[in-house]
């Protein structure tokens, strides 16, 4: 499993002027894992994820995914390489169906320009209908496809959790980084997402997120990698950052976890 | 559970054949009513220029006030390559198309690079500059006094040359542009376009290259202007500048607004409202106010524009469609039982619902 590095981030630094948001931060992922990146508030995991994804330039580090670097590559040639997200502040299209949202998180598999688009070649009919089956069945792995032609807005907000998600996870990529997932929904919902992310993961996907419930992280987490003011403060598995003292310092305090 | 592409894009075509039927055997009916017949000519060519227009405004979210412009180049440069070349019409045309689009690269490259409403100041400007070329080139534009004498297109053969003929000629290519911008929005890349819309953060991280498509849009949209024009210079065989200023950038804007940017029949519409209201007004505004010069147009519709864009922002054809809902409760039933079926159905799989 060593060898199988998926994303290596290495001495990464982001600041705003005289603001270090995150600093020298190195870690890695592997294929298949689920990583969790934990800290108090302002410890820079947003910060963090927007500089792997490309929204943001690092100041200085390096990124390599798959083996290449990715640092100045934007979002959507992300995206093509095979690394997507989802948003804390969900970002679902809110003037599309539940379907047409899924069928977005398709466009780096489909080929369509507007030339072909335009005249309606006849393997554009076939790559339509075949990404409407694709799309569907990413909404049944999550389990709303009695929601597929609703539109995306009259949703209830744990739906459109489970929208972001398949829409993520409907190119099939390598690596999704999640940005708490489990924010704002309820118990029952939380679960359903969890169980999705496991069946994701054993049918080969990673995932690296931020996330504030520790029931959460501690339950699914490969790996914790726990940052504060921006530094990384300790990696390793749940029971170890459990037991870690810094950890129990900089983040929960002086009560033991769990 | 019988998918369908059709149930995401409402399937019924019948509404868009009806008019296609209507708007073919119109001339057939009034062949001899001219006036009826050229301004009918003339919604044509705005209808293309606007359905382009729509497609940038609508669907990619910017705004150009330069596409006279690009109607000015089409009509130029079949005018010039037709009468001093004798180039084929069809092939003036192309040249146009080519011409406009490279362009709109040109000027699209830089003004995407920033966001918001850039590619409006900067369509702005080059507007300007377009029509300045227009009147001071006068060993290719004849400048203003105009350009004379451009000859009329051939098609198998006939020299389309009445106003009937005309008709047909213009209104293929009308219908076409919107078949045209319709496949375009019911596929991947209309989806990515409302993508960017909904989420262009979102639509980023999901591999959509958005500067790409707005560019690709902007230059469609230079496209239909251009044809448009093209087609307007063999009509009318006099173009002088005036007809490209940026006035006329303006009336193409009010059409989008006037017909709504969220549907592909917005641009036929606008023109249709557009050209009748231009109409209505001459025949109204002397009988009120006698010696009323030409610049009541701007102002009526000027008014217009800021009404439309506070009362009816959506424009008419979303009132249209949603009419035309009310008014067909049969079609509303069907759907609401398809979505039942659908429901019940995902109850048996074991969908989770709160």
């Amino acid at each position: 499993m060593k060898e199988n590095v998926l994303l290596q981030v290495h001495q990464l630094s982001k600041s705003f002027g005289g603001v270090h948001a995150i600093q020298g931060v190195s870690f890695h992922v592997h294929a298949r894992e689920i990583v969790a990146v934990i800290g108090p508030n302002g410890a820079g995991k947003t910060t963090l994820f927007n500089v792997i994804t490309g929204i943001l330039r690092p100041t200085s580090g390096s990124i390599v995914f798959k083996g290449v670097s990715v640092v100045g590559k934007k979002p959507f040639q992300l995206a093509q390489l095979g690394m997507t997200r989802t948003f804390q502040n969900l970002q679902v299209f809110e003037n599309m169906t539940v379907i047409e949202n899924v069928m977005v998180g398709l466009h780096t598999r489909l080929k369509t320009g507007i030339f072909s688009a335009g005249f309606r070649l006849p393997r554009v009919s076939k790559e339509e209908k075949q990404a409407l089956e694709q799309a569907f069945a990413c909404l049944r792995q999550v389990g709303i496809e009695h929601l597929a032609f609703e539109k995306a807005d009259i949703l209830p907000y744990g739906m459109q959790r489970l929208v972001e998600l398949a829409r993520a996870a409907a190119s099939n990529p390598s690596l999704i980084l999640l940005d708490e997932p489990m924010a704002g929904l309820n118990p029952q919902e939380s679960n359903k997402l969890v169980e999705v992310l496991l069946e994701m993961r054993s049918n080969g996907m990673t995932f690296l997120f931020v996330e504030h419930d520790m029931e959460t992280v501690m339950s699914i987490a490969d790996r914790i990698i726990v940052l504060d003011y921006g530094k990384k403060i300790a990696e390793g598995s749940p029971e170890e950052i459990a037991q870690h003292p810094d950890v129990i310092k900089a983040y929960l305090g002086e009560e033991e976890v769990i | 559970m019988g998918l369908d592409v059709k149930k995401i894009y409402n399937g019924s075509t019948k509404g868009s054949l009806l008019v296609a039927v209507v708007l073919l055997v119109l001339p057939l009916v009034f062949s001899t009513n001219n006036y009826l017949l050229s301004t009918m000519i003339m919604i044509g060519f705005y209808t293309i220029v606007s359905t382009g227009l729509t497609l940038l405004m609508g669907y990619a979210g910017q705004i150009s006030l330069g596409q006279a412009a690009f109607y000015g180049i089409g009509a130029y440069t079949s005018a010039y390559f037709t009468t001093h070349f004798g180039l084929s019409p069809w092939l003036a045309m192309i040249a146009g198309a080519v011409l406009a689009a490279m362009v709109a690269f040109v000027i699209g490259i830089p003004a995407f690079r920033l966001r918001e409403h850039y590619l409006a100041l900067a369509t702005l400007g080059f507007g300007v500059i377009v029509f300045t070329f227009f009147k001071e080139w006068k060993e290719i534009t004849g400048g203003l006094n105009g350009f004379f004498g451009i000859p009329p297109i051939r098609l198998f053969g006939i020299t389309i040359q009445t106003d009937f003929q005309f008709y047909y000629l213009v209104w293929v290519f009308a219908l076409a542009g919107i078949l045209f911008a319709r496949n375009i929005v019911r596929s991947r890349v209309g989806r990515a376009l409302l993508s960017i819309h909904g989420s262009e953060v979102a639509a980023n991280s999901l591999g959509v290259n958005i500067t790409k498509y707005k560019l690709q849009m902007f230059m469609i949209s230079a496209v239909y202007a251009s044809i448009a024009g093209s087609l307007y210079a063999h009509y009318v065989t006099f173009i002088n500048p005036q007809l490209f200023e940026m006035i006329t950038s303006i009336y193409f804007l009010i059409m989008v607004v006037i017909g709504g940017n969220g549907s592909i029949w917005g641009g036929l519409i606008g023109a249709t409202v557009y050209v009748c209201l231009g109409e209505l007004l001459k025949e109204i505004v002397p009988l009120f106010i006698p010696n009323a010069s030409g610049e009541f147009e701007i102002v009526f519709f000027g008014i217009l524009l800021v009404m439309m864009l506070i009362y009816m922002p959506n424009g008419l054809s979303h009132s249209i469609s949603k009419i035309v809902k009310r008014l067909l409760p049969d079609w509303r039933r069907k759907n609401e039982s398809m979505l039942v079926s659908e429901n019940e159905n995902a109850g048996s799989v074991g969908g989770e619902r709160l």
